[in-house]
């Protein structure tokens, strides 16, 4: 058994001596795991790095054995991106996200090619962000968990949608979501093709898909949500908190 | 083949590193071949060892006195403390003679993708020392990985509120080294790292 393709390292971790067991994403493999041979020696651990793009090759006897991968880099997601703090939070999140939530050796490639656009851009810093919780719409969607976002659930309206019931992950309009407001996800303005994106959105979109990765993805595996994602949320919702006292301390001045 | 014991020996030697089965065999062999001379002089110094070595309370690195030989040099510079992965990392630094300061050993690297937070390193004993108040400059000295680079940032949101300055060893072409054959990410770090001439 044998297959050789492009793919997205989302894990390794070490095994013996200089072996590490891999984690890859590939568009017609799905999550895939193997060993990788040297991949955590001082040689080959820099190819084998969480974030990285690299031709990967599969070998196995039999099809459901672990195999052994070998890879030649083809971009160094991770060492570009782990130069700047945010943009390193957002690859680890996207990498534990992928590697904890999807289902072995099951071809997605929307995910896949919506990890093969975020990475490479992920120097860019926050921008990113909106492409980032769109993408963990997609893989809420492809894992069969997808949020209706397209109507009212309550009013049957399609504008001035506000929020997201955390229990159908359908959404809501202001009038309708009435007393229950405070009870229900704020739904960002970006995520409904409106307005422009900002931190506050950023974080709202962050905890909206926090909620339904962590509730359905993870919580169905009986895992909780990655630390790296958890810590992605709080530093977007610490800059948020920032930008919120600023603005108070401005208007109080 | 040589009985139990030799089995036992060889089964221990062959978890050490750069040790495999065969070359196990072959130092088991040797050991037994010259007992009095090599082997039980290696024993008695392998107990003397794990008796004595034990952590550094202050720094984490590893020494038969407690502070460690290098916390307890007065000639060092107490306003500089390197931060490293390991004791690997310390030796190393040692070996090279760079840094006449003092060190801090974490123990490992914080790890998002495998659950290792900030409790489980040697990090609150790095924060108690920089707030004692003597220290001037924190040099982190982490590898240029994923976990590396992460641990990095981290201690540094955390330590930038006390004032000290923090510093990050430089990444890029290794002496030696060709720019044909570097990989892009390490040419990325080389050209954005770059300086004055």
């Amino acid at each position: 058994m044998e297959w050789d393709a492009p793919a997205i390292i989302l894990d390794t971790r070490p095994y013996g001596e200089g072996d590490a067991v891999a984690t890859v994403m590939t568009e017609e493999h799905g999550v895939h795991r193997g060993l990788a041979r040297g991949g955590s020696s001082r040689g080959k651990a820099g190819t084998w790095q969480a974030g990285n793009m690299v031709q990967v090759r599969w070998t196995a006897r039999m099809s459901d054995q672990l195999g052994s991968f070998s890879g030649e880099l083809i971009h160094a997601g991770a060492a570009y991106a782990m130069q700047e703090a945010l943009p390193l939070s957002m690859l680890t999140a996207i990498c534990a996200v992928a590697e904890g939530a999807l289902p072995e050796r099951e071809p997605m490639p929307l995910v896949f090619n919506g990890l093969l656009r975020l990475i490479p851009r992920l120097p860019l810093g926050e921008s990113l962000l909106t492409e980032l919780v769109q993408w963990e719409c997609v893989v809420l969607s492809e894992l069969g968990y997808g949020l209706d976002l397209s109507v009212c659930t309550v009013t049957g309206r399609t504008d001035g949608l506000a929020y997201v019931s955390p229990k159908t992950g359908r959404a809501v309009t202001e009038a309708g979501a009435g007393a229950w407001a405070d009870k229900l996800l704020p739904l960002p303005d970006f995520l409904v093709g409106a307005g422009k994106p900002d931190l506050i959105g950023w974080r709202d979109g962050l905890r909206l898909t926090g909620h339904f990765l962590a509730r359905d993805a993870f919580g169905h595996l009986h895992r909780p949500l990655p630390l790296a994602r958890a810590m992605l949320y709080d530093r977007i919702s610490a800059m948020a908190a920032q930008i919120l006292k600023d603005d108070e301390t401005k208007d109080a001045g | 083949m040589g009985g139990p014991e030799v089995e036992h020996l060889i089964g221990l030697l062959s978890k050490l590193p750069g040790m495999g089965p065969r070359s196990a065999r072959r130092a088991a062999l040797k050991m037994l071949q010259q007992p009095e001379s090599r082997m039980l002089p290696l024993a008695a110094a392998l107990r003397e060892a794990a008796e004595a070595v034990k952590p550094c309370a202050d720094c984490g690195n590893l020494d038969s006195q407690d502070p460690c030989t290098i916390c307890a040099d007065e000639h060092r510079d107490r306003s500089i403390i390197c931060v490293v992965e390991g004791v690997g990392d310390l030796w190393a630094l040692e070996r090279a003679r760079v840094h006449t300061g003092l060190y801090h050993v974490l123990g490992g690297t914080l790890s998002a993708l495998s659950g290792i937070g900030p409790e489980d390193l040697n990090i609150p004993l790095l924060l108690s020392r920089i707030a004692e108040g003597e220290v001037a400059e924190v040099i982190l000295a982490l590898g240029a990985t994923v976990d590396g680079a992460a641990t990095a940032h981290w201690l540094t949101d955390q330590i930038r509120p006390t004032g000290v300055a923090i510093t990050r060893v430089g990444q890029g072409v290794p002496m030696g080294g060709a720019l044909d054959v570097l990989d892009d990410g390490t040419l990325a770090a080389a050209l954005r790292t770059r300086r004055g001439a």
